[in-house]
């Protein structure tokens, strides 16, 4: 898929819990092909942010030529990216990586998990299902319900379960203990996002019960289009390979994680 | 408009730009956002005898104004290079440079003869200072003896132009530069990484697999400025120069500062178009200033 490099309008950014913002970019043209679980890296408007910073696409407008972006703020780099303000340009390098494989792959039963900011491409792939006409069923695990983000959103395309840490919003526990895992043949494909532990306590489930499962992982990235060798995972078939081009999404069997 | 083709021994390049090893792949990961046939030179990723897996993960860390890196030369090896990336690199329309690295004299003559058998490679850079590999890298280009042991080697191995690169890990840095050029090095480039080091304060740990990396990006700079112009001054043959050159301005100083080409790195992955943006800046320089040759600039400082 041909990269680009392109100056693009913030329409708005608002804060939607205690520390993460949604950004929403606008294009004058029609916004290139994009397939969910690609990235973004954006120039950060900050004298003390030097690399750009990796974004999944969280989902994407045709109508109005828009994108958005789920940014958890963890650092400088996220903190200046929550500080645009409308008016203001972004630079951006997309559509980066190689997304999930729906594009290529059969799959009529999907279940999208995620945690935390890790539900960020997750609207997208169900924005995509959704167009194929496949209704995914999402499974989103947080700290606690303030750590649950956009819902409302996700329900448009979807039937959402939720886990909580702490038991104060759906199933108390982690994504791999809800009921909804009890049966196993209710899924065909598992795509999952969010921080590593739980991805891989997601493989190891979907590896126990013979289910496909893609992860996308969050390496961290200097290039974000395969030149600078820094973001590398390391790999059944081919040893050490740029989570930002032959990821982020990788099917798990390709993974040498111990699970 | 000025004229901007400038030469490197025999090798004659455009214009003084190329991006500089490790950080701009084969050239083909930046076709999307700019003509890479317009750089002077573009330095493939430093390419050892045998393959080379590289450092565990995470090898990158973020500094104030720079980086470190501690890719740790990974790379398929020289015979992977000429059967499957130098085919469809070779007429990508400028000059190609392999950046050949080793960890022992054998392993850079015989990379080294390797590439001499390519037709559209018309140079290689000798890299005898990259601190991330354990044994050699390094080692070679800290020690005068050592470095022209090495380059001498390779030069009786290699016909076509050979640039050396150097590391600024070094007390006297002129001392090495003078080595290669007594070795048979048709020109130095500089520099390569400085040594550095992160913490996670939080986890008590080192930030990168290796504990140690090298640092590049605008951070290095004065100290890239400093040694390009120390060195232009100790030897004859033409020096590049690099360190954090983000934008034209930064290209320049190397310039005036005695370089006769200049090398973009860290700066590609800020913004993958700046090597043309250098291309222009320089032009844009040379002719608002009124010099009709970018030869007038070389070492034009006035102190
Ligand atoms: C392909 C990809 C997609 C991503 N998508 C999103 C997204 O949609 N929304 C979002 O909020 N974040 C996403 N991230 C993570 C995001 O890039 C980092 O959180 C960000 O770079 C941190 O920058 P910072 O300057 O704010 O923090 P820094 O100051 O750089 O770091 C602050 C803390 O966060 C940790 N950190 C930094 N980078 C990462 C990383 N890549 N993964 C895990 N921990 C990290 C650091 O170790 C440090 O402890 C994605 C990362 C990748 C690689
Ligand atoms: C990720 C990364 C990988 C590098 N790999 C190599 C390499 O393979 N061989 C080499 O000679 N230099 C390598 N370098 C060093 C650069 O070519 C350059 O000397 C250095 O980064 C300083 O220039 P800069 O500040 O413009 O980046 C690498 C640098 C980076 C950041
Ligand atoms: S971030 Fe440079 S290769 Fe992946």
């Amino acid at each position: 898929m041909k990269k680009y490099q392109l100056d693009l309008p913030v329409a708005d950014n608002r804060m939607i819990s205690g520390n993460a913002t949604l950004l929403t970019l606008t294009h004058a043209e029609p916004l290139p092909d994009m397939a969910a679980g690609q990235f973004a890296e954006l120039l950060v408007p900050s004298a003390k942010v030097l690399l750009r910073r990796p974004v999944s696409i969280h989902s994407i407008n045709r109508q109005n030529n828009t994108v958005e972006f789920l940014i958890q703020i963890v650092g400088g780099g996220t903190k200046a990216l929550a500080e645009l303000e409308k008016g203001d340009t972004v630079n951006v390098v997309l559509p980066l990586g190689n997304g999930f494989s729906y594009r290529t792959v059969h799959v009529a039963k999907p279940l999208l998990i995620g945690g935390g900011v890790g539900v960020a491409p997750l609207l997208f792939l169900g924005q995509e299902l959704a167009g194929n006409g496949i209704r995914p069923t999402f499974l989103f695990g947080g700290r606690s319900e303030s750590f649950l983000l956009r819902l409302d959103e996700f329900r448009k395309y979807g039937d959402v379960f939720r886990t909580t840490e702490d038991g104060s919003a759906g199933e108390k526990g982690f994504v791999t203990n809800h009921s909804l895992l009890l049966d196993s043949d209710s899924f065909d494909r598992i795509y999952a996002c969010g921080p590593t532990p739980m991805l891989k306590a997601v493989a190891k489930w979907a590896k126990e019960h013979e289910t496909a499962c893609e992860v996308s992982l969050e390496h961290k990235m200097a290039c974000g289009i395969g030149a600078c060798l820094c973001c590398v995972e390391d790999t059944a078939d081919q040893g050490n390979v740029c989570v930002c081009k032959d990821g982020p999404v990788f099917p798990i069997e390709r993974l040498k994680w111990q699970i | 408009m000025a004229n901007l083709k400038t030469k490197i021994g025999s090798l004659e390049l455009k214009n003084p730009v190329m991006t500089a090893s490790g950080t701009f792949g084969y050239g083909s990961e930046y076709a999307d956002f700019m003509d890479i046939s317009r750089l002077g030179a573009i330095i493939v990723k430093g390419t050892t005898l045998k393959r080379r897996e590289g450092n565990p993960y995470p090898r990158m860390a973020e500094t104030p104004s720079g980086m470190l890196n501690a890719v740790g030369l990974q790379n398929k090896g020289v015979d992977y290079f000429v059967d499957h990336i130098y085919p469809d690199i070779k007429d990508i329309g400028t000059n190609i440079i392999v950046n050949v690295s080793g960890s022992s004299i054998e392993d850079y003559v015989q990379t080294a003869s390797v590439i001499n058998t390519l037709d559209c490679i018309p140079a290689i850079e000798l890299n005898i200072s990259c601190p991330n590999v354990k044994q050699g890298g390094m080692a070679f280009g800290v020690k005068a003896e050592s470095a022209a042991s090495v380059i001498s080697a390779v030069r009786k191995a290699y016909d076509k132009t050979l640039i050396v690169k150097l590391s600024p890990n070094v007390t006297d840095i002129t001392e090495i530069a003078r080595a290669a050029e007594d070795s048979g090095a048709d020109s130095v480039s500089l520099i390569n990484t400085m040594l550095g080091m992160a913490i996670d304060a939080e986890r008590r740990r080192p930030v990168l697999s290796t504990v140690t990396g090298g640092m590049s990006g605008p951070a290095v700079k004065p100290v890239a400025l400093r040694m390009v112009w120390q060195v232009a001054k100790a030897v004859k043959i033409p020096v590049i120069g690099l360190g954090g050159i983000c934008c034209a301005t930064d290209a320049v100083e190397f310039l005036l500062a005695g370089a006769s080409a200049i090398q973009i790195g860290t700066a590609n992955f800020i913004d993958p178009s700046v090597s043309e943006k250098v291309i222009d800046g320089i032009e844009e320089y040379l002719d608002r200033h009124g010099f009709k040759d970018v030869s007038e600039i070389i070492g034009a400082l006035e102190i």
